[in-house]
């Protein structure tokens, strides 16, 4: 299910716009026409395609986001504001403002502790060492689609395993996708699980990185497991595990699948996810303004993962 | 020794430096066996939803029913894949999401390698500009910008259309860093060299640059072709005709069913993650021939 490009190509993204200077203003010459027109021929497809489908769209959604429109789309009465103050009193997106953010912060930082138990053990020298690490990562073959309607099994009252499970010590397992209290954990173990593998892929080859005699070093100097563990790995992991951080919880914020297949936002609208929120204002209630408004919401949320991520990495690049 | 003593001298060797000095003289070791259950386990546990699913597509349904939940098929059937075979077009789907993610493969190839060899070999003023233009794209989440690019697909009378499902996906700033990083890797005085050979610039590209570059060009193939693959929302929005969905919706689809048989929900969910995950397999293999070889080379 994750589409996140590798760390290298980010950093080197991120490297050449921190040495990207605006030059001075001189004034254009023939040549610089020439180059530009040019470089333009290679760059037009690429940038045709930007300006339909990601520029001009999100200043749409932005002028959108101030009009009330009819069921088909088209801006009727321009109302300003009003979306966005609707929203921030509007009961039902701040519920499901919580159940984003809480999604999130149960998805991530355990999604993300879960893998580096994985891969350190992943990470050992062993003969078929592969085999296991194929098993480990396969959920990165898994599309977010697939995945859900396994889960949806397995959450089964009555068929599923895990109940069965908790049911065989004695305990009785609870409504996974329709206890209000629930819902929101279940799509959190549903995305924890569709994120493992690539978690896993990124932190194994972040530990490959470590170079061996730091180990053996520490190991002449008496540290052991847990030591090492804390003072070597970690520290070196930083960047993979920063990386994760912020990649995991962009995917979070946009997940929409899981939601959709497992819990459709309910019950009562305690899994009413942001994204799963504009589906449902724009494409269920024909609400294209409201939904408009909650998209900049997301936009704005998504801006400013990203430019952590573009600042934390241009310095990693700078101390270089 | 086992695993447990070794985890308790660990924990002493943590308390006191002094027993852990002494410790490491000797070699430390887990049980190899202990190290491979461990791992099986885990494995296991992780593939867990994945193997099930295949599992539970060979059952009856009576049999899913039964308590405790089974987790092998007692006498395994085909019923469930012949069922789902028969009611709802899975080939056909299979077909689209092959053709539409080929087209996203294509497509981004294309203006990816045009606009990396604009950003790794040509010198133009804008260029900065320019750079932060296509990485400003990485930031607008594509779920932000849905409700205007469905309107323009509809507009432009692209709902249930191939082009409707490829077209938007068809550049890549991703991309287009991952090719750049890639020519980047060639040495420059190649490029100055065919100039001054009067070669023209996009015959240099074309003949020098895109051959050198398979390596990378085939990691953006693989990668836009599994992330159009596995796209659920858009195709959503934008398919109606039954004929017209993709497979990740078209299976989802049989969760929506008056009465849910699971048995043939499994059938249709083993047929969508199989092809995935031999690629998956085969791309392992892949990778220790590729380091075997170089071995055997070197």
């Amino acid at each position: 299910m994750q589409t996140a490009p590798p760390v290298a190509t980010l950093s080197a993204a991120s490297a050449a716009a921190a040495s990207a200077v605006i030059p001075g203003r001189q004034p254009w010459t023939r040549r610089d026409l020439r180059s530009l027109g040019e470089a333009l021929l290679y760059l037009g497809p690429s940038l045709v395609l930007f300006s339909a489908f990601v520029f001009v769209p999100l200043a749409r959604t932005l002028y959108l986001s101030f009009f009330y429109t009819n069921p088909i789309g088209n801006p009727t009465t321009f109302g300003g504001v009003e979306q966005y103050v609707a929203l921030a009193t509007s009961p039902e997106f701040l519920t499901g403002l919580r159940a984003t953010f809480l999604f999130v912060l149960y998805s991530v930082p355990l999604g993300i502790a879960i893998a580096l138990v994985l891969a350190v053990l992943g990470n050992q020298r062993l003969r078929g060492i592969n085999l296991f690490r194929t098993l480990m990562s396969s959920t990165i073959a898994v599309s977010a689609s697939v995945g859900a309607l396994m889960w949806l099994l397995l959450f089964n009252p009555s068929l599923g395993l895990l109940n069965y499970l908790i049911g065989s010590i004695g305990l009785t397992g609870p409504n996974w996708l329709t206890d209000p209290n629930m819902a929101i954990l279940s799509l959190s173990i549903t995305t924890i699980w569709l994120m493992l593998g690539f978690n896993i892929i990124v932190l194994l080859a972040g530990l490959q990185g470590i170079p061996e005699e730091l180990y053996e070093s520490a190991r002449i100097d008496g540290a052991m497991g847990v030591n090492t563990f804390r003072h070597i790995t970690i520290p070196l992991l930083s960047p993979s595990l920063f990386f994760l951080l912020v990649v995991d919880a962009i995917t979070v914020f946009q997940a929409f699948t899981q939601v959709r297949l497992l819990t459709q936002g309910g019950p009562v609208d305690t899994t009413r996810v942001l994204v799963y929120s504009i589906y449902l204002d724009a494409f269920v209630n024909f609400q294209f303004g409201y939904a408009s408004a909650q998209s900049m919401v997301l936009f704005f949320i998504i801006l400013l993962l990203t430019i952590i991520q573009f600042r934390f990495v241009e310095r990693r690049v700078h101390y270089q | 020794m086992s695993a447990a003593s070794v985890g308790a001298e660990a924990r002493a060797g943590v308390r006191s430096g002094t027993v852990a000095r002494i410790q490491a003289r000797r070699p430390i070791r887990w049980s190899r066996v202990g190290r491979y259950l461990l791992l099986a386990i885990v494995s296991l546990a992780v593939a867990f939803p994945i193997l099930l699913a295949f599992s539970y597509s060979f059952m009856t349904e009576r049999e899913i029913a039964t308590s405790p939940p089974p987790i092998f098929p007692a006498a395994p059937t085909l019923d469930n894949y012949a069922r789902v075979i028969g009611s709802i077009p899975i080939f056909r789907y299979l077909l689209n999401s092959f053709l539409a993610s080929s087209l996203v493969v294509i497509g981004q190839l294309l203006t990816a390698t045009l606009a990396a060899f604009a950003f790794a070999f040509l010198d133009f003023r804008g260029k900065p500009l320019i750079f932060l233009l296509f990485i400003s794209t990485m930031m607008v989440p594509w779920e932000a910008t849905i409700i205007p690019n469905y309107l323009t697909i509809r507009t432009l009378g692209w709902l249930d259309s191939y082009q409707g499902l490829s077209v938007p996906f068809m550049a890549s700033a991703f991309g287009t860093f991952l090719l750049r990083q890639s020519f980047l890797q060639l040495p420059r005085d190649l490029f100055d060299a065919a100039v001054m050979d009067g070669a023209s610039k996009f015959r240099f590209l074309w003949w020098i640059v895109v051959p050198l570059s398979r390596a990378g060009m085939a990691t953006l193939a693989v990668y836009a072709f599994l992330s159009t693959w596995n796209q659920y929302f858009w195709p959503l929005l934008i398919t109606n005709q039954p004929l017209m969905r993709t497979t990740q919706v078209g299976i989802a689809q049989l969760r929506f069913e008056e009465t849910l048989r699971w048995g043939n929900l499994m059938a249709g969910v083993s047929m969508v993650v199989l092809p995935t995950l031999l690629l998956l397999v085969l791309g392992q293999l892949q990778l220790v021939r590729g380091l075997t070889a170089g071995a055997v080379k070197g």
